[in-house]
């Protein structure tokens, strides 16, 4: 088991080596990058939306039940706490969890399909790099479009959780734009985001591409691999955020 | 012209290849036949570099594939066509771009020019009306059409063709059979078939190479491979009633 969780991780060592490699020609990677970013961002944005939206408007809430009842507490601090949860925690987090869910799925089954089908074994035979043809786009186009929808889901997010503690009478609109301005710092809040939606943009991209790509097998072992890039980019996730949180915030 | 010059392979334990030597000649049909686990898909993969054989050469016109540089390695595998035994085609792409797609990875030609090299391949592999469908939107037959196209595109020197009509009804099987023959006269490539068609042998076999347990224990051309005496081809080549009336009737 520790043999072969050793192999795994020296196997994935290589296939990076192999994928950051100078493009063949740079306008078929243009061309492709382009097409994984509708792919793979731009077709997440409306989960994004649903999902952040929600999340600030339970994240008030519960911040809201928690607080309401000290009356010593300003309103306010309902908005800032819900602001520090969203922007340091859920935003990065939570949305890119989802989103290894959903993007990894779908690295993984189609370059496991590619695998199964021989059409990368075609690519090879032409002399064309595979690794870096395939999963070079997919791995840019994340860290590309990554921070972009967590920066979108950070502000819907706190758009929900102002909304929602309007809509519930928990705290007022503009109240809750107060708080949210409150002892705002551009780096602890948005930076720190962003440094982490990176990460795990590249976590999600290159973590399930390895899966998809080193499939043996067939139909079965492609869904196999795609259920494996999906549990392995959150474990991955997981334990990035872990020493990011401990290296960003000390 | 390519030497296959005493090729041993093995995975483990596992002897695949026991010393094969072969010439496969230019501007023929070359047919590797066996049975299954006979060590023919090894032996193709070997001789296409995708495996490193333990022991002896694999030579491309006077140039050993294991001494090449990597620069050379790579432009040897744009004088190579491959046609795969489930076609391989890239299922995100049209029929037009699958076959464009070597010409805009590895040419310098202009659009204009691709546009024309496409258009004469899917002429010369009797493809018509369908380049704006996708893989899944065609029939078996038009796969392995496209994939021939794809493989021939960037008018390679060798062509290499896995199990090239498995899976198709008889006559679609011999009008790809044909097309690989007419194709690899055509334009003077060394073209390598891996079957288990008979037919196949008998349709285009210029040159008939017989593999068993990781030997090649017969070679010849269509013609001769009825009337071997080897019992090992015997064995395999009149197995089926048909094949056992076609002797009886040689005899």
């Amino acid at each position: 088991m520790i043999t072969k969780f050793f192999q795994g991780i020296g196997a994935y060592g290589v296939l990076m080596t192999k994928v950051f490699r100078r493009p063949d020609r740079w306008s078929l990677f243009y061309r492709s990058t382009i097409k994984e970013i509708q792919l793979l961002g731009i077709d997440s944005i409306g989960i994004v939306v649903i999902l952040s939206v929600f999340m600030g408007a339970i994240v008030t809430i519960q911040t809201a039940f928690q607080l309401s009842d000290d009356p010593l507490i300003p309103t306010y601090y309902i908005a800032m706490a819900t602001r520090e949860s969203i922007t340091l925690e859920f935003s990065p987090t939570v949305v890119s969890l989802i989103l290894a869910g959903k993007v990894g799925s779908n690295i993984a089954s189609s370059l496991g399909t590619m695998r199964v089908s021989e059409q990368i074994d075609a690519l090879e035979v032409m002399g064309v790099n595979s690794a870096s043809h395939l999963i070079l786009p997919k791995i840019v186009a994340q860290l590309f479009f990554n921070p972009i929808l967590i920066l979108m889901s950070m502000f819907l997010g706190l758009w929900g959780g102002a909304m929602a503690g309007d809509l519930l009478g928990l705290i007022a609109f503009q109240e809750s734009i107060s708080g949210y301005q409150l002892e705002f710092i551009v780096f602890e809040n948005i930076i720190y985001g962003l440094i982490k939606s990176v990460v795990y943009a590249f976590v999600i991209g290159s973590v399930s591409a390895y899966c998809g790509y080193t499939v043996k097998g067939g139909a079965v072992e492609v869904g196999v691999a795609s259920t494996n890039a999906v549990v392995r980019s959150c474990l991955t996730i997981i334990l990035s955020n872990y020493v990011l949180t401990d290296l960003l915030l000390n | 012209m390519i030497q296959a010059k005493g090729i041993h392979k093995s995975f483990g334990e596992n002897y695949v290849l026991k010393g094969v030597d072969v010439d496969f000649h230019q501007g023929e049909t070359n047919l590797i036949i066996g049975r299954s686990g006979s060590g023919k898909t090894v032996f193709l993969k070997t001789i296409l570099g995708l495996h490193q054989p333990d022991k002896g050469d694999i030579i491309y016109d006077g140039e050993v594939l294991g001494e090449m540089t990597k620069q050379r390695f790579k432009k040897l595998r744009q004088e190579i066509g491959m046609v795969f035994q489930g076609g391989a085609l890239f299922d995100s792409m049209t029929v037009a771009q699958n076959i464009r797609f070597p010409l805009e990875m590895f040419s310098s030609m202009t659009e204009h020019e691709m546009d024309k090299r496409v258009r004469f391949v899917m002429d010369r592999v009797r493809l018509e009306g369908a380049d704006d469908k996708f893989p899944s939107e065609i029939s078996g037959g038009m796969q392995k059409r496209v994939s021939i196209a794809r493989a021939i595109s960037m008018s390679p020197k060798y062509l290499f063709c896995d199990e090239p009509n498995s899976g198709l009804d008889p006559e679609t099987a011999i009008v790809i059979d044909q097309l690989i023959h007419e194709i690899t006269h055509e334009f003077g490539m060394t073209t390598i078939v891996n079957t288990h068609d008979m037919n196949s042998v008998l349709e285009i076999g210029d040159h008939v190479i017989f593999m068993k347990e990781g030997h090649k224990v017969w070679e010849g051309n269509s013609s001769e491979v009825l009337k071997s005496t080897n019992a090992d081809v015997e064995e395999y080549v009149f197995k089926s009633k048909l094949f056992k009336q076609v002797r009886q009737a040689l005899r």
